[in-house]
């Protein structure tokens, strides 16, 4: 009883302040600061059509750095967590016989699912989108083949290669930026002026060859992640 | 009403969400329960950035021809701003890996127990 009365005060105490900031809150009506800048200039300067993405590759690419990393450490801590053995491999998992909709629509839609996924991250400088969401939606073809035959084996040894191949890359053009342009992770490594056309595939610089990048990486982390979700499930 | 602009209607959901998910995550005892509590709580602190960054009658900041622009793309009298969305991409990554993770401890904890009830965690209680 004394407990549910304290929850209630909590919530209501947090409603009380989310109210206030609320009532008192006036929707703004033109950019400031760095954001004027990023929105007059960005375009200019980096080449992306996609603001976000010239802010998440390019004006805060060590950041993207660390987020990839962080998905990496929980791939790490999972694995270390969940402690497989290499018996885990065989076994089996016991389950219920898979519907026949969810095989067979699984075998269309599985190939659509991840060539949208590639399309997502290669024109993430374009379109709403990018190497996380691509990454994403590549994963979800992952967790579709896993719930159609939940013994499925997939190939890890792939899956690792893509993810360190991938993220030694990123690190690399971020380098290839410090010789050729400005500094890491600059984009402009092809040179000053040649950031192509823009809004065109071939535009802004690194920007695509880092996002997909950045979208393999994600992908095979979060394929490794449901991977070994499905093999703590097999008994041994 | 007059003030319910777009930048207020995502204020509004945003805050309902964190209150939401806030509330499941002090009431509810089931793990899986409580994680989804704090994946709610994540989707509503993300929708309040997002709105935060919401300008009066602008639109998204991608450039295509159907955005006025002055000179060399210049978009800055008509787009959102830009930085809140960059800032939300990046913690809706940190979201996805603090959920696995706690999906992956709701594992362990269940084959050690063979429940999900966190009552029946009480190891450490005195």
């Amino acid at each position: 009883m004394l407990r549910n009365i304290l929850i209630a005060l909590v919530i209501l105490v947090m409603g009380y302040m989310f109210y206030n900031t609320y009532s008192n809150y006036e929707t703004r009506t033109e950019l400031a600061g760095i954001s004027q800048h990023f929105a007059a200039q960005g375009a200019d300067e980096v080449g992306a059509a996609n603001l976000v993405t010239a802010i998440v590759v390019t004006y805060r690419g060590f950041d993207t750095l660390g987020e990839v990393t962080i998905l990496f450490l929980t791939a790490s801590i999972i694995a270390f967590f969940l402690k497989l053995k290499d018996d885990d491999f065989e076994g089996k998992i016991d389950h219920r016989e898979t519907s026949e909709l969810l095989v067979t629509a699984s075998q269309i839609l599985i190939p659509i699912i991840f060539l949208f996924g590639i399309y997502v991250f290669m024109n993430g400088h374009l379109t709403p989108g990018g190497g996380f969401q691509g990454g994403a939606i590549i994963a979800t073809g992952v967790a579709l083949m896993i719930l159609a035959n939940p013994n499925v084996k997939i190939n890890y040894h792939v899956i690792h290669w893509v993810e360190s191949v991938s993220g030694v890359s990123f690190v690399i053009i971020g380098i290839l930026g410090i010789v050729l342009a400005g500094g890491f992770l600059d984009n402009k490594i092809f040179g000053e002026d040649s950031l192509g056309e823009f809004g065109t595939l071939f535009s802004a610089g690194a920007i695509p060859i880092i996002y997909s990048f950045v979208g393999l990486k994600v992908g095979a982390e979060i394929s490794n992640i449901l991977n070994k979700y499905q093999k703590s499930q097999k008994e041994a | 009403m007059e003030y319910m602009d777009l930048g207020h209607i995502s204020l509004l959901i945003g805050f309902l969400l964190i209150l939401v998910g806030f509330w499941g995550v002090l009431t509810q005892k089931n793990i899986i329960k409580i994680i989804v509590g704090f994946t709610i709580l994540n989707t509503g602190i993300n929708i309040l950035m997002v709105s935060l960054g919401y300008v009066k009658g602008k639109t998204a900041p991608i450039i295509d021809n159907a955005v006025a622009q002055t000179g060399n793309h210049d978009v800055s009298a008509s787009v959102v701003d830009p930085v809140p969305q960059a800032l939300v991409l990046t913690a809706i990554v940190i979201g996805f890996g603090v959920t696995a993770l706690m999906l992956a401890y709701a594992m362990k904890l269940y084959k050690a127990k063979k429940t999900l009830e966190i009552n029946k965690f009480n190891d450490l209680k005195w």
